[in-house]
């Protein structure tokens, strides 16, 4: 019985990650790839680009969706809910966590999403208007919206606790891992946590080229994120889900190792305007101070930052200014990864994917590259990791994301020592 | 701990585009639903919605605003102006860093994606659609955070800032998610609530195939009939409420009115079907038993239900049960009423809607009625106050949400006073 007071002594921690990336599917196939600098990002091929000024994208070309939904399911959902379903399934199996073992009401699902059942949406709106609204489906009103993937996770693994969707566009992945926290602390054990994204269908891709972020450099080299020659962004599809529980209810479970703790957060806006850039990186950079000092540790102890990496000038300078601000001294010298240089912009998939990196280069003592950054802008004063992957002890990482409209969050992880849950997360805190 | 005060409330509603009107409106028992005007709903099964007669430049909006928003972020940020106003807090004087924005809404900028994709697909026959005639605002209306950014542009907040989208609880679950940053310290005022305006044509021709929606098409303005033995399903509303929420202490200190405080708030999952309830309500009366943990309230603490009633059959069956697996005998002791009779089911917006519905019930001491109520239902046996408003000193109100994807939320407001001070 819950009671969903917030108490003390409660931590997160991530113990199962399912990947759905544009360069891999499961974490296997995808962090080779990443590790390799191989980009999933080319010519859209789920439509005809060629009327589009962005012809590139980060698709998932690979996924099958019939390897991960029954048929029935499928006909009721968008590509972006079986994405959803088949990430969860991956993220369950590697923590070896068995949901019908568990107090229904101890699992909570708390998403990010962004755009919805993009595809879905545009072929019953295009029956609605074409044909008529006696030619609407009757799944329409449970396919698009953007709770749906969060009910039908829920559905699926009879996880009856505090649900959740958040949106805040990029920031969201991060946003919904840490409100997965604040249902740890009122006494959730287990939350199916991250976000993922579809937004690759004609309609889809037309709005997201309304903001005039997207390059139209016709290159699957286009998305360069503080390079000289930064054009703009790929947008891709995909995505992460993560499995987070309570640390001692992950211990008493047993299981394969814990990747990580969610050791702090902090989320802004700028409150500036409704897309310009801000005059300053200030709430940037508060983000990133915030979730430090939720972590309670000193900016000189963070091993990698995971940029948010808009692919634009102003943008991306604005990151530079908050890391130094945030970080001082230690912004010029922290290596900075992108690995979404190789999947594209995921939207709510995007900052969950870059947690799951994060995650696996703690483990695996490695730090992907940065892809297509050939001339890094030196005036940035920021060691962009690329050309090839690198060695690194990570044991403290920093995610950064934004989120169009101004939303700034940033999330620390502490690797779990020794990849043994019988141990603390780390015995020097 | 961190308590949250309501100091401040703003409605945007059918029948009432501001907080007076509304709650006028509401304790007069009229009904605000209609026969569809915002385009011809011949070709529909169900024609009758909720509509707001909203002018947004008269609630306060500027016309660069209007011409870039979409009604439900217009409804919003006229709810957050009326409701920051009321708060008497002086936004100048504040520290901005310290004010979040937590937003709902269930199907965001629909109604402007629409209009779009029917311009771009040339009337729904290209799926290659021409990006060269798109509103450079349409992507604002894809992804549904334009609604907490506006916001928190406009009044120059700089904490952290969200939008809840978890269908039609999304309006509770963002002023949960408020009070939850205000209780861990996150931020100590929040602009929270929620907004809709899903009356549209693909809102409403979703609905139709799963006769969710009234078709009582010939009486529209009685349409809307909770707990009725007649009813035939819910009426599609709009519109939206916007709380200012506020660190207790702080609210006291600085002399603000405090409606009352939020003393519980809890969700559930039914992890059964996307739309199917089953008729004993576990997880409903799972969600408010928690709420009422988190206040120490007993059963006989309550003295006023506002229920989700969306006017569906199984709703109204599985809500009853849920109300009186919770609260025992002192169920059918109690008024309990559905406003959505009168202001129809705005999807994500509804629940903010009700929440400000229970804080003025306390400040006014009035119950509002459950409007078209003629006939009970033998299934639905507690006192839905029909018709009539009640007046009744009200100290605990509770309010619950279901909605599609299984999710069941609850939140209990408690007047001021009304609580146990925490030791």
């Amino acid at each position: 019985m819950i009671t969903s007071t917030p108490r003390g002594g409660r931590r997160a921690v991530i113990s199962g990650v399912g990947v759905v990336a544009p360069n891999g599917i499961g974490t296997g196939p995808w962090w080779s790839a990443t590790t390799a600098g191989t980009s999933g990002i080319g010519r859209i091929t789920r439509f005809d680009p060629s009327r589009y000024a962005t012809r590139f994208a980060g698709e998932v070309n690979a996924f099958d969706a019939g390897d991960y939904v029954e048929r029935r399911l499928r006909m009721q959902t968008d590509r972006w809910t079986w994405i959803g379903l088949a990430a969860t399934g991956m993220a369950l199996d590697d923590a070896d966590f068995r949901p019908a073992e568990h107090d229904p009401y101890s699992m909570s699902v708390i998403t990010a999403s962004s755009s919805g059942g993009n595809e879905f949406g545009q072929v019953e709106i295009q029956k609605l208007w074409s044909k008529g609204a006696g030619h609407v489906g009757a799944y329409q009103s449970i396919a698009w919206f953007y709770a749906a993937t969060t009910g039908q996770i829920s559905i699926r693994y009879g996880m009856k606790g505090a649900s959740g969707v958040v949106v805040s566009e990029g920031a969201g992945g991060l946003d919904a891992l840490a409100h997965g926290r604040r249902a740890v602390l009122r006494g959730v054990d287990t939350v199916v946590s991250g976000g993922v994204e579809a937004p690759i269908s004609p309609y889809a891709l037309t709005c997201q080229m309304a903001t005039g972020r997207l390059s139209s450099v016709a290159d699957a080299a286009a998305y360069r994120p503080f390079d000289e020659r930064a054009s703009g962004y790929v947008p891709g599809e995909g995505g992460a889900i993560l499995l987070v529980e309570e640390l001692d209810a992950a211990r008493r479970r047993g299981g394969p190792a814990i990747y990580g703790e969610i050791l702090g957060y902090g989320a802004t806006h700028d409150g500036h305007h409704p897309w310009a850039p801000p005059p300053d990186a200030r709430q940037l950079a508060r983000a990133i101070e915030l979730a430090l000092r939720d972590a309670r540790i000193d900016a000189r102890e963070v091993d990698v930052v995971f940029a948010d990496g808009a692919g634009s000038r102003p943008w991306d300078e604005l990151e530079a200014q908050a890391l130094h601000a945030a970080l001082g001294a230690h912004a010029a010298v922290v290596p900075v990864a992108v690995p979404k240089t190789m999947t594209g912009r995921l939207y709510a998939g995007g900052a969950s994917l870059d947690v799951a990196a994060a995650l696996f280069s703690m483990r695996h003592g490695v730090i992907p590259p940065a892809v297509h950054v050939e001339r890094p802008d030196a005036g940035l004063g920021l060691d962009i990791v690329r050309g090839a992957s690198r060695a690194a002890d990570v044991r403290t990482a920093l995610v950064v994301a934004r989120g169009y409209g101004g939303f700034n969050s940033a999330l620390v992880l502490r690797r779990t020592t020794d990849f043994d849950r019988t141990n603390d997360p780390d015995p020097e805190d | 701990m961190r308590r949250t005060a309501i100091t401040g409330i703003g409605v945007v509603a059918p029948g009432g585009v501001t907080r007076d009107e509304f709650w006028d409106s509401l304790v007069a028992g009229r009904s605000a639903t209609r026969r569809i005007t915002f385009f011809d709903p011949g070709e529909f099964r169900s024609q009758v919605a909720a509509e707001c007669d909203f002018d947004p430049l008269a609630a306060g909006l500027r016309p660069q605003e209007v011409r870039r928003m979409d009604r439900y972020v217009q409804f919003a940020l006229a709810a957050a102006i009326e409701a920051v106003a009321d708060s008497g807090l002086r936004l100048e004087a504040e520290d901005r860093e310290r004010i979040a924005v937590a937003l709902g809404s269930a199907v965001g900028g629909t109604t402007l994606l629409e209009n779009e994709y029917v311009a771009v697909s040339d009337g729904g026959r290209d799926w290659l659609v021409d990006p060269d005639y798109v509103s450079p605002h349409v992507y604002q209306a894809l992804v549904p955070s334009a609604l907490a950014s506006e916001v928190s542009v406009r009044f120059g907040a700089q904490g952290p800032s969200v939008v809840v989208s978890t269908g039609c609880t999304s309006g509770i679950d963002a002023i949960g998610y408020g009070h939850q940053l205000i209780q861990d310290g996150e931020a100590d005022v929040v602009i929270s609530g929620a907004s809709e305006s899903g009356i549209s044509p693909i809102s409403m021709a979703c609905f139709d195939p799963i006769r969710a929606t009234s078709a009582r098409n010939d009486e529209a303005a009685s349409a809307s009939r909770p707990f009725d033995r007649d009813r035939d399903g819910f009426v599609m509303g709009e519109g939206g409420a916007v709380l200012v929420l506020e660190e207790l202490g702080r609210a006291r200190a600085r002399g603000a009115h405090v409606y009352c405080e939020i003393s519980g708030y809890a969700g559930r999952g039914n992890a059964f079907h996307m739309t199917g309830l089953r008729p004993d309500g576990l997880e409903m009366s799972e969600a408010i038993l928690d709420a009422m943990r988190q206040g120490e309230h007993e059963p006989a603490d309550i003295d006023y239900v506002n229920a989700h009633g969306s006017g569906t059959r199984q709703n109204d069956v599985h809500e009853t049960a849920a109300i009186k697996r919770a609260l025992g005998d002192h169920a059918y002791r109690i008024p309990i009423s559905s406003i959505k009779s009168m202001v129809g089911h705005s999807l994500g917006g509804i629940g903010a809607i009700e929440m400000a519905a229970c804080a003025l019930a306390i400040e006014h001491g009035v119950a509002p009625p459950t409007a078209n109520l003629t006939h009970s239902d033998p299934e639905c046996d507690l006192d839905y106050t029909p018709l009539v408003a009640r007046r009744l000193p009200i100290d605990v109100a509770l309010s619950t949400g279901s909605g599609f994807g299984g999710f069941q939320s609850a939140m209990i407001l408690a007047r001021d006073g009304g609580l146990r001070e925490a030791a």
